[in-house]
């Protein structure tokens, strides 16, 4: 008898422990937003309703954080500003952890409270599988920071951020301009679509701009947390600037083990990088000198950058990454494409999808991360990346 | 001269890999169960290290030996509230179940309380790397720790079981539980002891591999805990220096394999070796043929 007690025991805390682990995501994800679509349908009958998803927990969690914050600081400006087409604008965000399957259910929980437009989902892999049901459903989603190709393999989707592709090209133009190393050595995970992306697109420009790639090595999601040996061949290759398209969480590891064995190349790294200043007991030394491509730096003097960061910096305590700049544009985006297809709360999600994705190929917008931005029909936006150097643990434009 | 580089790296990991096999292969000699929940009490022990060593400041030496009590006392724990109950019980997957429930109670406990973003952690062995042949070669100060260490957690843990009263009891009970209880010996204060070994090792096990490769999440001893207990079969479970075999091996392997092979295949390398390995010899490279008596 007792056994069973004990074991019952166990089983309950067992339980306990799981939901109170789902629980708390959700309910601190939800419990903001509700209330907002709670005051705006009290304004008004009539709302459009925008859902985010993207990872608050889990390894990608600074990404969902960061895009979960910035569009509630949009939407609420925007509200407080009268409205899209003097509709309010209601917020929902859902926690994906950075998993497809729990990206696909955040969308279905989505879809439930009434979403018309998506304004996500913030990482690739994820966003890839959640495109291909916002396609059945014609739902327009306009992603912040997914920046695989595959992402907007359908129409329905758009990109607030680089292609990976373009971000290849892009740093190996960059590299080439600067004349930042001559010899190259690149790291990249071949378990990721996002980095293995970013690195054959790099490899091929590289080419053609006369870089000579020294070292190539891969890793896995399996094996990302040892670079050593990585690390030591590009120095035995004699690579002076080393590539590194993938996350931040990993870059960390890569400076650090560096750093242990002596190895000091110029570091380049994509707007995945962007977070490593902000990784908790990161020796923000081991990262100074450190050169990223991304569209945003907090640091630039524009009014619009200003007004953004210091309220980000008020009401979360941090300063913004490049995924809240991203989602921010995304949200004031939908609001051009929305007033430029003059599409209404009362229309079916697939009306307003096809109405939207016409109309935002017509909308050039200056935001937080480029100007003149225009889009393509097929997803893909034009914008040119700004270089920056971590300086005495900031970032410091390089142009 | 990588290739020295490259294989001094992986005994390092392989040193780290042994110690954590050292809890599986103990508590499968003398429990007879596979501890899964293992692997997550080397999170928990770095965590512990990360909150008293890099967030209060407290002295490295200090923090590890509070660390490995927390995680002996845990282990003690998991043992007395969720196996010993089911030790009676007909069938040995219940067990097992019951190991990889713990292991999900433990992960979710830490998203609660630490949260799900990675930390940096700061290696407690504060020592100047190590530079031969005029810094070609550079060894860090964790990678000579940890072979060191390895080597002296080995060395004590035969010398515990050979000269001590509680090690030959471990070797008794390891061998016929019911006969073991016959002469005397109290076989649950056995297995718990098995146990507070096990996870006090395990600790200090996080505490290098988290200082050698220093970001730390809730999941942090899961794929550590599997390349560990592969190291612990392949080295012959339920034999403490197959652990060490097994464990400095497969780590060599791995990183060799990363270097001269392919950087993506390391870890189907790993399994591969391992599955020729068990072909030829099934009990692992030091493990006993038993023959079941009918």
């Amino acid at each position: 008898m007792k056994k069973k007690v004990l074991s019952l025991m166990l089983v309950a805390s067992m339980a306990a422990g799981l939901l109170a682990g789902c629980g708390s995501t959700s309910a601190s994800s939800s419990s903001a937003s509700s209330s907002d679509s709670a005051e705006a349908e009290a304004a008004d009958g009539e709302v459009f309703k925008i859902g985010g998803i993207g990872p608050i927990t889990g390894a990608a969690a600074i990404y969902g954080s960061a895009v979960r914050n910035a569009e509630q600081i949009a939407v609420d400006e925007i509200n407080a500003a009268g409205g899209i087409n003097g509709y309010q604008v209601a917020l929902q965000f859902e926690d994906d952890e950075h998993d497809a399957e729990k990206s696909v259910n955040a969308y279905n929980t989505l879809k439930d409270w009434g979403m018309q437009i998506l304004a996500g989902t913030v990482t690739t892999t994820p966003c890839i599988a959640v495109t291909d049901k916002t396609a059945e459903d014609g739902m327009f989603q306009i992603t912040p920071s997914a920046s695989s190709t595959n992402v907007i393999a359908n129409d329905n989707v758009f990109q607030v951020c680089f292609t990976d592709p373009n971000q290849g090209t892009a740093s190996a133009q960059y590299i080439a301009e600067k004349a930042l190393g001559s010899k190259i050595g690149v790291i990249y995970d071949s378990s990721d679509v996002y980095s293995s992306g970013i690195y054959a697109k790099f490899k091929t420009e590289a080419e053609a701009q006369g870089l000579e790639i020294v070292s190539e090595s891969a890793f896995t999601a399996d094996s990302n947390t040892d670079f050593s040996v990585q690390l030591q061949s590009a120095k035995d290759a004699g690579a002076d600037l080393l590539f590194l398209p993938f996350y931040y969480q990993q870059a960390a590891i890569v400076l650090k083990q560096a750093n242990d064995m002596g190895y000091e190349p110029t570091f380049f790294g994509v707007d995945g990088m962007d977070g490593i200043l902000t990784l908790e007991n990161f020796d923000t030394s081991l990262a100074e000198g450190v050169i990223l491509l991304t569209p945003f730096a907090a640091d630039a003097t524009d009014d619009l950058t200003k007004s953004f960061v210091a309220k980000y910096e008020e009401l979360y305590g941090e300063t913004p990454n490049q995924f809240a700049a991203d989602a921010y544009d995304a949200i004031y985006i939908i609001k051009a494409a929305i007033e430029a297809a003059g599409v209404t709360p009362d229309m079916s999600v697939a009306d307003i999808g096809t109405a939207l994705k016409e109309a935002i190929t017509t909308v050039t917008y200056d935001g937080l991360t480029g100007t003149g931005m225009q889009w393509e029909a097929t997803g893909e936006v034009n914008k040119d990346p700004k270089g920056v150097v971590i300086q005495n643990g900031a970032y410091v434009s390089i142009d | 001269m990588s290739f020295i580089l490259y294989l001094i790296n992986g005994i390092s990991l392989g040193s780290v890999y042994a110690i954590i096999a050292l809890g599986y292969t103990m508590v499968y000699g003398i429990a007879k169960m596979l501890n899964f929940a293992h692997g997550d009490v080397i999170m928990i022990g770095s965590y512990v290290s990360f909150v008293t060593f890099s967030q209060m400041g407290m002295n490295p030496i200090l923090s590890v030996a509070l660390s490995a009590v927390i995680c002996t006392i845990l282990g003690m724990v998991i043992e007395r509230v969720a196996y010993k109950p089911l030790r009676k019980a007909t069938s040995p997957l219940a067990v097992l179940i019951t190991a990889i429930g713990v292991s999900y109670l433990l992960q979710n406990t830490a998203l609660l309380v630490f949260g799900a973003n990675p930390v940096s952690f700061t290696s407690v062995v504060n020592l100047s790397p190590l530079k031969l042949a005029d810094g070609a070669l550079v060894i860090s100060g964790t990678t000579l720790v940890t072979i060191v260490l390895c080597l002296i957690i080995m060395a004590c843990l035969m010398l515990f079981i050979k000269k001590t009263k509680a090690g030959q009891a471990m070797l008794a009970v390891s061998e016929d539980k019911d006969a073991a209880q016959l002469m005397g010996i109290n076989v649950n204060a056995t297995i718990a002891l098995t146990f507070a070994i096990g996870s006090g090792l395990a600790a200090i096990a996080g505490v290098l591999l988290c200082s050698a490769y220093p970001t730390l999440t809730p999941y942090t001893g899961a794929m550590p805990g599997i390349k560990a207990f592969t190291a612990a079969v392949f080295g012959g479970i339920g034999s403490i220096p197959g652990a060490l075999i097994g464990g400095i091996l497969l780590g060599v392997i791995e990183i060799l394999g990363r270097a001269y092979i392919s950087s993506q295949l390391s870890d189907a390398i790993v399994f591969a070796v391992l599955i020729i390995v068990l072909l030829v010899k099934p009990s692992g490279i030091l493990g006993k043929q038993i023959r079941e008596k009918v």
